[in-house]
C-alpha cells in the first residue's frame, strides 16, 4: 500500500515535469508578438502563477474553514485542515513571489519601469504582504492556538482581496491613469494559446505536487503534536 | 435589548477606567503631536503650500495608524491582570458584546485625539481647505473605525502572541490597506478639491460593514481560542 502511495506520487512527479518541459518548448516556439518581441514569453510564466497565486490562496481559506468547522468537534481532523491552510498559505507566498518577480522584470523591458501602482499589481502585492502576515502570525502565536487564531486570520485576508481589487479599481477609474497592455490574456492570438494552455496546466500541476508534499508532512508535524497532547 | 445593555456596561468601564489613568489617551496624543511634527520639520511645509495640501491627508492617517496601534494593545492587556480575560470567557454575556464595547470606546479615544489635534495640524501644515469641508464630518469617523475595528480584533487576537507590540502591525497594516487608501484619497480630494471624495466614502462604508461583521462573528472564536 505504500509502496503504491510512493509510485503514484512519482508518477505525478514525472506527468509534472513532463508538462512543465513541453510548456517550455511551446513557449520558446510560440510566434514572436508583434509589439513587444521576445520579451512577451515572460506571460506564460508571469500570468500562470498569477492566476494560480489567487486560487491557492483560496485553499488556503477553504484549510481555514475546516479548522474553524473541526476546531471543537474532532481535533485530528482540524490538524489536517490546518496542514492544508498551511501548504497553501506558502504556495500561495511562492506563486505569488515569482509573479511579482516576472512582471517587474517584463515592466522594465515594455514599460520602462520596474513597479506601477495599477491595480493588478497592487492587488498582487497585497496578495503577497497579507500571506506572509499570516505566516507570520503562525511563528509568533502561543502554541496551542496557533490553528485557531491563524484561521480567523486566513478569513480576514481572504475578504480582503477582493476589496482591495475593487477599491483601486474605483480609484483608477475616477484619476485615469495610462492603461498598459498584456496581463489577462484577453487580447491574445490564437497561435499563441497552446503554448499558453500548456504552461497554465504545468504550473498548476507543480502547484499541486509541491503543496501536496506540504500538506503531507504538515499533517503529520501537527499530529506529532496533537499525539503528545492527547 | 439586553445585548445593548452588555455593550453599554462594557463601554462604561472602559470609559471610567481610561479617564482614571488617562494613559491611552495621553500616550495617543503626544505620539500622534510628535508625528506631525516630524514630518513637518522633514517636509517644510509652509513653504509649498500645494504639496502639504497633496500630503496632508496621507500623513494624518499614518499618524493615527501607528498612534492607535500603540493605545489598543494596552486596552487588551489591561483585561490580563488578575486572570480577567478568564472570567470573561466564563461569563454568560456574549463575547461579541465585550468586544464592541471596548471598539467604541477605542473610538472615542481616537476620535479625542484627532478633535484635539486637527486645529493643530492645520495650523503647521499651513492648510486651507478648497474641497467640500463638511465631508471631513463623514470622512473622520468612518476612517477612525476602520482602523479602530480591525486594530480591536487584531490585538486580542495576538494578546497572548510572543512580541505582541511587534505582531499587531504586522497583521493590521495589511489588512486596513485598503480603508488607508481609501482615507487618504478622500482627505486629500477634500484638501486639495480636485477629485470627489465620495468614492473613497463608499469604499470606507463598505469596509467598515463588511469588517465589522466578519469581527463581530469570529470574536467568540478568539477568544475561546485554546
Amino acid at each position: 500500500m505504500q509502496g503504491l502511495k510512493k509510485a503514484l506520487v512519482f508518477a505525478f512527479f514525472v506527468a509534472t515535469l513532463v508538462v512543465l518541459v513541453i510548456g517550455f518548448q511551446k513557449a520558446m516556439v510560440a510566434p514572436v508578438d508583434a509589439q513587444q518581441g521576445e520579451i512577451y514569453r515572460a506571460i506564460y510564466y508571469h500570468v500562470p502563477n498569477a492566476i494560480w497565486a489567487l486560487c491557492f490562496g483560496y485553499v488556503n481559506l477553504i484549510g481555514a474553514l475546516g479548522v474553524l468547522y473541526f476546531r471543537s468537534r474532532d481535533p485530528l481532523k482540524a490538524a489536517a485542515w490546518d496542514a492544508l491552510a498551511i501548504a497553501g498559505a506558502e504556495v500561495t507566498v511562492v506563486y505569488c513571489t515569482v509573479c511579482l518577480v516576472t512582471g517587474s522584470l517584463w515592466g522594465r523591458v515594455a514599460w520602462g519601469i520596474w513597479w506601477t501602482w495599477d491595480e493588478r499589481l497592487t492587488t498582487t502585492l497585497l496578495l503577497w504582504l497579507l500571506y506572509v502576515s499570516y505566516l507570520l502570525l503562525r511563528r509568533f502565536s502561543p502554541p496551542g492556538q496557533t490553528s485557531t487564531l491563524a484561521s480567523v486570520l486566513s478569513v480576514f485576508a481572504a475578504v480582503d482581496i477582493p476589496i482591495v481589487y475593487f477599491s483601486i479599481r474605483w480609484f483608477r477609474t475616477q484619476h485615469p491613469a495610462p492603461v498598459f497592455g498584456g496581463g489577462d490574456g484577453s487580447g491574445m492570438d490564437k497561435s499563441m494559446y497552446p503554448a499558453f494552455l500548456w504552461n497554465l496546466t504545468a504550473w498548476f500541476l507543480w502547484g499541486c505536487f509541491v503543496m501536496g508534499l506540504r500538506y503531507i508532512s504538515a499533517r503529520r508535524e501537527r499530529q506529532a503534536e496533537l499525539e503528545v497532547v492527547l | 435589548m439586553n445585548y445593548l445593555r452588555t455593550v453599554w456596561l462594557h463601554l462604561e468601564k472602559e470609559l471610567r477606567l481610561e479617564f482614571r489613568s488617562r494613559d491611552a489617551l495621553m500616550g495617543m496624543l503626544f505620539f500622534t503631536l510628535l508625528v506631525v511634527v516630524v514630518f513637518s520639520l522633514a517636509f517644510d511645509p509652509t513653504s509649498q503650500p500645494t504639496l502639504a495640501r497633496q500630503i496632508a491627508g496621507g500623513l494624518l492617517w499614518v499618524g493615527l495608524l501607528f498612534a492607535s496601534t500603540t493605545a489598543l494593545n494596552q486596552s487588551w492587556s489591561r483585561e490580563m491582570r488578575n486572570g480577567v480575560l478568564d472570567a470573561q470567557r466564563m461569563s454568560p454575556s456574549p463575547p461579541s458584546a465585550l468586544f464592541l464595547g471596548k471598539a467604541l470606546a477605542n473610538f472615542l479615544f481616537v476620535t479625542i485625539v484627532e478633535v484635539v489635534l486637527a486645529p493643530i495640524f492645520f495650523i503647521f501644515f499651513n492648510l486651507h481647505i478648497l474641497g467640500q469641508a463638511s465631508m471631513l464630518l463623514a470622512l473622520l469617523p468612518l476612517g477612525t473605525w476602520a482602523i479602530v475595528v480591525n486594530g480591536t480584533f487584531f490585538a486580542a487576537l495576538g494578546l497572548r502572541a510572543r512580541s505582541r507590540e511587534l505582531l499587531l502591525p504586522l497583521i493590521l497594516f495589511p489588512i486596513a490597506l485598503p480603508a488607508l487608501l481609501a482615507m487618504i484619497s478622500a482627505a486629500t480630494g477634500i484638501l486639495t478639491g480636485e477629485t470627489e471624495p465620495q468614492s473613497g466614502l463608499r469604499i470606507l462604508g463598505i469596509y467598515d460593514t463588511v469588517y465589522t461583521t466578519v469581527s463581530l462573528l469570529l470574536f467568540e472564536t478568539i477568544l475561546s481560542a485554546e
